[in-house]
């Protein structure tokens, strides 16, 4: 054997893996996130067209069906077909949770950066509100604003971004504080580029990974948290339905009728899931630290 | 062009650098040469009004005619990259690590000329010819980890003289590089600072290369100059005793005879490893 043999090959070491292979041997995580969420998304994208029973055509004949060939999932205690009850139900409790998480994105990115750009002082009194806004359960600003606004997606809307604000903008204000104090940031000062300039176009790529981790993170506490308000009865009102309001409607049958209140808790269930192995794979794919490749 | 008058920088009453007096004539090149700590980056930052909050700076710095010190943010900004650009000691953490060298070359173009996206494209090209940096359109596209230490300082010396500033900073500009490519920055900057009527500070713990570049040369120890003249008479006929012990520090390359005494017979060049 020759000694050249023995030299590794560079073009070994270079995986001729495309991007998702990469990925998924990496993150086996993330494969599965992508497979639930792309899963229930396109159940939600179905019953905008199709479902397989009229959603709310009560039947009372045909009331707590157990599951069977015609009706998969069984019947509700009006005899609506729980199937497309659920699937009609992830419209509503997909809506509330992206627009809040959106809200919650952009309004608690911006606040993060704003603190962290600012000086002591007034990245003090941000960072500070933040946390009071943090100490506030969604669930009581809910109650509150289901109170005087009335109960409804609005109220829901609201109560859940006005928590993730403050979230967000405390994860982002340390990394974005910590890129602030890098080198490139002078640098670029004395190019005549102002600071704010700089938190906004130069910092925000470089933390990038983490705000997309984030807003996974969040989407998943949204639908926890959307399906608890539903279940309190105030978020989505009759005749919209949502996964908390389906288990709501369930409870106090879960004796005579357990499959009623398992179906679509399932849904919550593998829905955030989904969304939380989403956000642990994209944290282990975007983490410089743990790939050497670098893939961002 | 640029001086200072009675510059005074301290930290919560402790007192960090004294300049009484400090011009910088236009096309001239000053060195600022002294050791770790003793105010020579302080002293540049100040120029720039890029010094941490907490310190305070009293004084005057009045460039061109300006008084710099004082100025609102926004004001400094317009000066700084266009009048007054600087280049640091470590490029590979002075650029972005999220933006491509094409795009953040072209800056302080963007930044302080109004140019159309094909004339700063062309403009960042003919830069980074200028700073002699192979097959510019290559590495426009790559971002800077993709660089050696050397292509980074240059991208960053393309990015300082972009917009032709009276006065370029350059703090430590070789430190952070290899011995070989030290020398070619140097000549690079020399060059680019003869030929643009372009002045320069350039800030250094080592007398070697300050000496190489400077005309003449500003001494700073515990914040304050202990020397200033010009550099062939700090050199060799220095006055303050810290001068002499910075000449002294200095070390030369002994000649291939005096290595082989040193080391013996242990040491052989040529042959064989």
């Amino acid at each position: 054997m020759k000694y050249s043999d023995k030299l590794t090959n560079v073009n070994e070491l270079q995986s001729n893996d495309n991007f998702l292979t990469r990925s998924a041997k990496k993150s086996p995580q993330l494969i599965l996130g992508i497979i639930l969420t792309g899963l229930v998304l396109a159940i939600t994208l179905v019953s905008f067209f199709w479902t397989p029973w009229d959603p709310i055509a009560i039947d009372v004949e045909k009331r707590l069906l157990t599951p069977s060939l015609s009706h998969w999932f069984g019947t509700d205690r009006l005899g609506r077909d729980l199937l497309s009850q659920i699937m009609v139900g992830s419209q509503n409790t997909l809506y509330v949770t992206l627009v809040s998480t959106l809200i919650g994105v952009v309004l608690g990115t911006s606040l993060g950066l704003a603190a962290a750009g600012s000086g002591p002082r007034w990245g003090g009194i941000l960072t500070r509100i933040s946390d009071i806004g943090i100490a506030i359960p969604s669930i009581l600003i809910a109650l509150v604003l289901a109170t005087t606004l009335g109960p409804g997606r609005l109220s829901v809307i609201i109560a859940i971004s006005f928590w993730f604000v403050p979230v967000t903008a405390r994860v982002v204000v340390g990394p974005a504080r910590q890129i602030l104090s890098l080198d490139f940031v002078e640098a670029a000062m004395t190019h005549g580029r102002t600071r704010m300039y700089i938190v906004f176009r130069q910092v925000l790529p470089n933390i990038a990974p983490i705000v997309i981790v984030q807003t996974s993170m969040m989407f998943a506490a949204g639908i926890l948290i959307e399906a608890s308000l539903s279940f309190l009865g105030v978020g989505a009102q009759p005749p919209t339905t949502s996964w908390g309001k389906i288990l709501m409607d369930s409870q106090p049958l879960v004796q005579e009728a357990p499959y009623y209140t398992l179906l679509p808790g399932s849904f919550v269930v593998i829905t955030v899931l989904g969304f939380n192995l989403l956000g642990d794979g994209l944290a282990v794919l975007l983490d410089p630290q743990q790939s050497q490749k670098g893939v961002a | 062009m640029l001086e200072i008058n009675n510059l005074h920088i301290s930290i919560a009453g402790r007192s960090l650098v004294k300049i009484d007096h400090l011009v910088v004539a236009p096309n001239e090149r000053l060195g600022i040469v002294g050791e770790s700590g003793s105010g020579k980056t302080l002293t540049v930052l100040s120029i720039l009004g890029l010094l941490p909050t907490m310190m305070k700076v009293q004084g005057s710095v009045i460039f061109a005619g300006q008084e710099l010190l004082g100025r609102s943010e926004n004001d400094l900004a317009k000066i700084r990259g266009r009048d007054i650009a600087m280049v640091f000691q470590d490029p590979g953490r002075s650029l972005n690590p999220t933006m491509k060298i094409g795009r953040q070359a072209g800056e302080t173009l963007r930044l302080h000329l109004d140019l159309s996206k094909s004339e700063i494209k062309e403009r960042v090209l003919g830069l980074m010819h200028s700073v002699q940096l192979k097959d510019p359109e290559k590495l426009a596209s790559r971002y800077p980890h993709e660089l050696s230490g050397g292509q980074q300082q240059r991208v960053m010396i393309a990015m300082a003289i972009a917009c032709k500033p009276k006065l370029l900073i350059a703090d430590e500009p070789t430190t952070a590089l290899d011995v070989t490519v030290q020398q070619e920055v140097l000549k690079l900057l020399l060059k680019l600072s003869q030929e643009s009527d372009m002045a320069m500070v350039f800030v250094s713990h080592n007398l070697g290369v300050v000496q190489a570049v400077s005309e003449r040369i500003a001494v700073m120890h515990d914040g304050e100059i202990v020397e200033l003249g010009p550099t062939a008479q700090i050199l060799d006929s220095p006055s303050a005793e810290y001068t002499k012990e910075l000449i002294g520090a200095n070390p030369s390359i002994p000649d291939a005879q005096e290595l082989r005494r040193l080391s013996g017979s242990r040491f052989r060049t040529g042959k064989g490893v």
